[in-house]
């Protein structure tokens, strides 16, 4: 453990470490030379083009992409003109920039994606050079021409070319250049000879670096820190001036008393540096150079690239790889030699306690005593955090564990959170995976984007397994893992559909959030249709099946997809496409075997287009349906003769639909409209369009009594109606005469009580009386009390023995007919006595009647209405 | 504003709450102000979740019908149309829009559709702009309302947790449950982890119990409802009987406007008699007006300060109670005008003789002379009707003769009514098999001689005798199951099915000894206020050891149901 410090070297008041990350698992041949190499940061993947400028057809040069780690990822000829630059997107796709100004999009597995080009002008003019950068848009390119132009493109996903203005007396490309990001702006700043600019969007400003003089010579090299606020920039007399990127303050100026331009320089730093540096590499030498006038010389032995990262520099040459950063504080705080901090007691306390002796106690109590246990457990956990050897790591958690015993109420969330991170990352540091994340790399990179990674990669399980163990929700875990994985799958040519599907189904299942229907339209995307299928039957919504089946120009499957989901706006959507797409027969013939959408479609029809309508039942041989879309159509129509012709036709066809009730019903009102129609002509009636009934009453009321006897025979009326009708048409003309000459003419059907009630409604009490004899026994009661005959009533009533006829007279009384109410009272009685008889004999009196009237209340009621107002 | 909502169960709030949020943000989303233009239809179910003022704290100023033509003028910078997705509406709308354009520019419009939006509808603003249940169903064969069914079940399952148990008659019940089932499956993984509310879903097809909404609502709410009809909440009454009596005001001329009255069960007299049978009503409201003649009393009583001060705080709510009570004995004394004439009473016979299987198979005389009479065709319609269910199809010459006498007598055109009918089953020809009404009436107990209308004891009451089926159906199936009627079962029509969803461990509900099952019943295709008076008085039954919640997608009465099937082409044409 004492040996941790052994690797610092002391830099201001800050040290630098470098770490080994990995021995590189590749094998190159002519290690890194002669060779254009790109790395992406965050513990990229690596590309590498062999001899780029090699231009004989008879050996192309070689493109190989690696994991950080050196693991094969692919590795393919070069067969596109001579390329100038490569880099990475944020998403990891390898950027190929040639000299002609196209840039070829690969993914990490080598195969092509798409291309574009950097504009038109570049195609006669060359790129002279290119570089990639990171901003918050995305990943962008800036390239400069033979014709000493620059182009930058700021989000390759969203491709907006701008052509900067040109920048006066250079020729040829500038000494160096960088790219800046400020204020939302891209700009590009350049030295030429002297000189130095900064290109804008509409300008190019020549500036001044406070603070730099021009003896220190012309700018040679330059470079921008990770998050674009410092910039470094070397003199060919070997000045390194370092200061804000806006130029506006300098932080120092070193000299480095070297006169030669370095291969690369990039700013080592981190985030709350102590001591920031720029690191300069020369063939055999690397320098760090800190702003505080320090530097520290490290040899090299081998070719080298170097990467820059948010918190250091990763140095990889042909045989390992390794982390060049500043020392955290914290690590510096507990693993300095005789630190005194909290974080370095409690390790030391525990490392005591670990061998059982009482210094344990000792040292703890010196923690206590100064109240800082828990700075001391925040200490180890965080400084665990920042440490990449894991036996590291474990003691200082183990120490941060102990420490967390004498403590009460100390929240154990950074802990455990540090613990399963520090778990996760060292799983995708490990080798096989390759993924060197510092913490604080992981942390800004984030989970997601980290799982993305290893998707990407093809990590699958372990990707799933990181899922589980940090407990994400399926939608954003092992969904999305699954969902990518099967979208790979598919495009695995040397699997038959089958068992690709199989395969999908086994592994992806029901999970939750797996769109089947994605997977399948990847499947479609490669060419596999059948496999498409074949996985659309997966899917469980309905719903998302039908637009790919669209598509693929499956629209019966469509269809019925559309239906069994059940939604109908889904099916008029797949019904409105096939209207477009196929010829009426075969769409009415798709529409036939899926009722559903069949009797969606007839709506639609019956609100929009009739016409179509008829076609549909006329295929479909509805005769019913057909005849009632004829009766239907005759009420639009204005003209008689239209109307009639329409109702043949619906005769016609109902006719086929043996529905024989209907066509006798639509004869009669075919004979009724003639008749009417004639009628109208010949005496202005105005009869047309009425019905049967209400015809006949016109013409009564018109006193065309044999027009309507007529009618009354022709369309054999029921007997019954006919009285009715002509009973209240006589008594409303008050024909008394008529009226009593037709009550003779047969025996009436609906008896006389009618004609009693009816003259009584029209206030003939005279006429009402004649009528009164000719009433049946049963309704004698009701006839007399209907002409106000309450003696009459109750003779009847007495006479047919009747308890609850007598009840109506009895409330029909008042007090001025004290004589009739006594004799109702006294037959009452006699009935009363008998009842008890008659009950017992025969209990099984319906009794229905008397329990059911809901109309019992009005007593009640009315006495409210009292008490209330 | 809705505390009634609350008291329950089942904290029904919950659901409104959740439509006004999302009324709200959608309001929210359009700045500045707005003017509304309402799709009359609409109107009624918003004013369920909104009053106006919520509108208006929304910066909703002005509100419009919508109609053709121009919009009234509004300075307001949007115009948000809240329509259904109808074909015809979107006319409208694109003819306000297209005469506006000429007006005004700056104007944004917003349309809701209500419950969703259509693909059809946005195709035709598209080419302008540029260039009910039973009756969908069983006449269209259109899914779209049980679609947006299973999806209300699905937000309800949402809101209070899956529900472990689906039983389910009929056909649209059947289809309901498969779509909840699929829709489950392509949700899972989002399931939420809320303790379920509903133990049983319980899913009737109408067309199961044609019967019940044909017969006349007997409870007192439902009777307000046969006469007056009750349109989401609101009755209007003839004003005659509420016209104001003040001393010394004269007599003033009577309002002619209708009385328009707010029914829920906020007001608690309505809740105490809403679900009575109407005879017991008259009952009911006079003992409560001798309670509140009583507490008026009371002031005599009222000696000290304090207690004058403890009857003065006591006196809105007494005055509510008193100008309530005074409503209702308006209203009930305008029923029993109806209730006790000659007119109901022999309906009311007729109705009582076929259900309880009469002469069901003869043409009725009292059919017949109401024909003769021209009194309305739906009365008309639902007492055929009846005796077509109740006799399990007429006979060819008694359907014919039936057939004829409305033809003739209403006019040919509702030939196609009568087609209507046909489809939805209402109105059919005896086939060869044998008449099973009386089967089911006597196994399901369907009637019952001795309907107890004061101290109810069963749920007959509600129709003076008759038990709705579809209510006894719920009934026997909390016990003592449905295995017990099998037999019925088969003869009513549409499959009955029983279906479990898994709950995620740990949701198991652990029932307390002597706690209550909950059952959501929902009627597909509508249910009478009767009917839901039944549920209730099942729910308070002691015993049951059952609650019961009541959803459904329409509230219907016989007239109102036999309207929805009612084809008017002479009407269209205008």
């Amino acid at each position: 453990m004492a040996f941790i410090t052994a690797s610092w070297n002391p830099l201001g008041d800050a040290f630098y470490r470098k770490t080994e990350l990995y021995e590189m698992s590749w094998s190159l041949r002519d290690g890194l030379r002669d060779s254009l190499v790109a790395a992406a940061p965050y513990g990229g993947p690596i590309a590498l083009l062999r001899e780029p400028q090699r231009r004989s057809p008879s050996s192309r040069p070689q493109l190989e992409i690696y994991s950080a780690s050196g693991g094969a990822f692919a590795s393919f000829p070069w067969k596109s003109g001579p390329v100038v630059q490569l880099g990475w997107t944020v998403s990891d796709e390898l950027l190929c920039i040639q000299e002609d100004g196209t840039v070829l999009i690969y993914d990490l597995f080598g195969s092509f994606k798409r291309h574009f080009s950097m504009g038109q002008e570049v195609v006669q003019s060359q790129v002279l050079e290119a570089k990639v950068f990171h901003s918050p848009y995305g990943t962008g390119i800036a390239i400069v021409t033979s014709s000493s132009r620059f182009t930058l493109a700021t989000n390759i996903d969203d491709l907006k070319l701008r052509r900067l203005p040109e920048v006066p007396g250079l020729q040829g490309k500038p000494s160096c250049w960088v790219v800046l990001t400020q204020d939302r702006q891209t700009k590009v700043l350049l030295s030429n000879g002297p000189e130095l600019f900064i290109l804008d969007n509409t300008s190019c400003t020549v500036v001044c670096p406070s603070g730099l003089s021009p003896q220190d010579g012309s700018i040679v090299h330059m470079s921008v820190s990770f998050s674009y606020k410092y910039l470094a920039l070397l003199t060919d007399t070997g000045h390194l001036w370092t200061g804000l990127s806006t130029l506006q303050e300098k932080l120092s100026e070193v000299d480095t008393k070297k006169t030669t331009v370095p291969k690369q320089m990039l700013w080592c730093r981190r985030p709350k540096s102590q001591q920031p540096s720029v690191v300069l590499m020369w063939d055999r030498l690397l320098l760090v150079v800190g702003v505080c006038n320090e530097t520290i010389q490290y040899p090299i032995e081998d070719p080298c690239v170097l990467v820059g990262e948010m918190d250091g520099v990763r140095i990889i040459s042909s045989s390992n790889q390794e982390l060049l950063q500043e020392v955290p504080l914290v690590c510096q705080d507990i693993f300095k030699i005789a630190s005194m901090a909290p974080g370095a007691l409690l390790l030391e306390a525990h490392r005591e306690y670990e061998k059982s002796s009482q210094k344990a106690d000792e040292y703890l109590r010196e923690i206590k005593e100064q109240s800082m246990l828990g700075e001391a457990v925040r200490q180890c956990v965080e400084a665990a955090g920042h440490e990449y050897d894991t036996n590291t790591q474990k003691s200082l958690m183990r120490a941060a564990s102990f420490g967390k015993c004498f403590l009460t109420d100390f929240s154990p969330d950074q802990f455990v959170t540090t613990c399963r991170e520090l778990r996760v990352l060292n799983a995708v540091r490990d080798s096989s995976v390759g993924l060197p994340l510092t913490h604080t790399q992981f942390k800004q990179l984030t989970l997601q984007v980290l799982i993305d990674r290893l998707v990407y990669r093809q990590f699958y399980p372990l990707a799933i397994e990181i899922c589980r163990y940090l407990k994400i929700p399926d939608y954003q875990g092992v969904s999305r893992v699954l969902k990518h994985w099967a979208s790979c799958k598919v495009q695995q040519k040397d699997l038959t559909d089958d068992a690709i599907a199989r395969a999908v189904c086994v592994k992806v299942g029901d999970s939750p959030g797996v769109s089947y229907s994605d997977i399948a339209a990847k499947a479609y995307e490669c060419g596999r249709a059948e496999l498409a299928i074949k996985l659309l039957d997966f899917e469980a919504r309905s719903g998302e099946q039908v637009p790919l089946l669209l598509k693929m120009k499956r629209s019966q499957l469509a269809l019925s997809k559309a239906v069994e989901s059940g939604d109908t706006d889904l099916v008029y959507t797949v019904v409105s496409y096939l209207k477009n797409e196929m010829n009426r027969g075969d769409f009415f013939m798709t529409l036939r075997n899926q009722p559903v959408a069949l009797s969606l479609y007839r709506q639609f029809c019956k609100l929009q287009e009739q016409e179509t309508l008829k076609d549909l039942y006329n295929q479909d041989d509805d005769h019913q349906e057909l005849a009632n879309y004829y009766v239907t159509a005759s009420y639009r129509e204005k003209r008689l003769e239209g109307r009639l012709s329409l109702l043949q036709s619906a005769v016609d066809e109902y006719n086929k639909a043996k529905n024989e009730f209907a066509v006798k019903a639509t004869e009669d009102e075919m004979r009724l409209l003639r008749f009417q129609r004639k009628l109208d002509d010949e005496k202005g009636a105005g009869l047309l369009g009425l019905s049967l009934q209400v015809t006949m009453e016109t013409l009564l009321s018109l006193g065309l009594h044999k027009q309507a006897e007529q009618l009354y025979k022709d369309f054999r009326v029921p007997d019954k109606r006919y009285w009715w009708l002509k009973l209240k048409s006589l008594a409303e003309k008050e024909e008394w005469d008529e009226l009593e000459k037709f009550s003779k003419s047969k025996k009436s059907p609906i008896g006389y009580l009618a004609f009693v009630e009816v003259c009584i409604k029209c206030n003939n009490k005279y006429e009402a009386k004649k009528y009164v004899s000719k009433v049946t026994p049963e309704q004698k009661v009701k006839a007399h009390l209907a002409v106000g005959d309450l003696e009459g009533a109750a003779d009847a009533a007495i006479e047919r023995r009747n308890e609850a006829e007598m009840g109506a007279v009895l409330s029909r009384c008042s007090p001025s007919n004290s004589l009739v109410i006594e004799r109702l009272n006294r037959a009452r009685a006699a009935i009363a006595k008998n009842f008890d008889s008659i009950h017992t004999q025969a209990p099984h009196l319906d009794r229905r009647t008397s329990c059911c009237c809901p109309f019992t209340i009005k007593a009640s009621v009315c006495s409210i209405a009292g008490v209330i107002l | 504003m809705a505390a009634h909502l609350s008291y329950g169960r089942v904290n029904l709030n919950i659901l409104r709450e959740a439509a006004r949020k999302e009324l709200r943000e959608f309001l929210d989303k359009c700045a500045g102000s707005k003017a509304i233009v309402w799709d009359e239809y609409l109107t009624g179910p918003f004013g369920l979740i909104a009053q106006y003022s919520l509108l208006k704290e929304h910066e909703v100023e002005k509100m419009f019908t919508l109609k053709h033509g121009r919009l009234p003028p509004a300075d307001v910078k949007n115009i948000i149309f809240f329509v259904r997705p109808r074909l015809e509406l979107m006319d409208i709308i694109a003819d306000n829009i297209t005469s506006e354009d000429r007006h005004h520019s700056s104007r944004d419009f917003h349309i809701l559709f209500v419950p969703r939006r259509s693909m059809l509808c946005e195709q035709r603003l598209k080419e302008q702009v540029l260039s009910g249940c039973v009756q969908e169903c069983y006449l269209e064969n259109d899914q779209t309302s049980l679609y947006h069914t299973a999806k209300g079940l699905m937000t309800l399952q949402a809101l209070y947790g899956t529900i472990p148990q689906i039983y389910g008659k009929g056909e649209c019940a059947r289809l309901v449950a498969n779509m909840m089932l699929r829709m489950k499956r392509e949700f899972a993984g989002s399931q939420n982890q809320i303790l379920p509310v509903f133990d049983t879903l319980l899913l009737l097809d109408r067309n199961v119990d044609l019967l019940t909404p044909l017969a006349t609502q007997l409870t007192y709410e439902g009777l307000i409802d046969e006469i007056y009809g009750i349109n989401n909440g609101y009755v209007k009454l003839p004003p005659e009987k509420f016209a104001q009596k003040k001393q010394g005001e004269g007599s003033k001329d009577l309002p002619t406007e209708p009385k328009k009255l707010q029914l829920n069960s906020a007001e608690e007299l309505y809740a105490e008699i809403r679900d009575k049978n109407f005879n017991a009503v008259g009952a009911a409201l006079s003992k409560k007006a001798k309670i509140i003649s009583a507490a008026f009393e009371e002031r005599h009583n009222a000696k000290t300060v304090g207690e004058i001060k403890q009857f003065v705080s006591q006196l809105p709510h007494m005055q509510a109670a008193r100008s309530s009570l005074a409503n209702h004995t308006s209203i009930a004394e305008l029923i029993k005008d109806i209730t006790t004439s000659e007119a109901f009473f022999d309906n009311l016979t007729v109705e009582q003789e076929f259900m309880t299987g009469v002469d069901t198979d003869k043409v009725n005389t009292y059919i017949e002379d109401c024909i003769a009479q021209k009194d309305p065709l739906i009365k008309i319609l639902r007492l055929v009707c009846m005796q077509s269910v109740c006799n399990n199809g007429l006979k060819h010459k008694v359907m014919d003769y039936y057939k004829r006498e409305i033809l003739q007598t209403y006019g040919y055109e509702h030939i196609l009514t009568l087609n209507n009918l046909e489809k939805a089953g209402l109105l059919k020809p005896q086939t060869g098999s044998r008449n099973n009404y009386p089967t089911i009436r006597k196994t399901l107990k369907l009637w019952m001689e001795d309907a107890n209308e004061q101290n109810p004891n069963d749920i007959s009451y509600v129709y003076s005798g008759y038990s709705p089926l579809s209510i006894r159906l719920t009934q026997i199936l909390a016990r003592p199951g449905w295995r017990s009627i099998e037999e019925v079962l088969k003869m009513l029509p549409g499959p009955h099915f029983e279906e479990r969803q898994q709950l995620p461990s740990g949701l198991h509900k652990k029932r307390q000894q002597g706690e209550n099952r909950t059952t959501l019943v929902f009627f597909l295709g509508g249910v009478t206020y009767a009917e839901i008076a039944a549920l209730r008085f099942l729910s308070q039954v002691e015993d049951s050891g059952m609650e019961y919640v009541i959803a459904t997608t329409k509230l219907v009465n016989g007239t109102t149901w036999i309207k929805s099937l009612m084809d008017r082409p002479e009407s269209q044409t205008q």
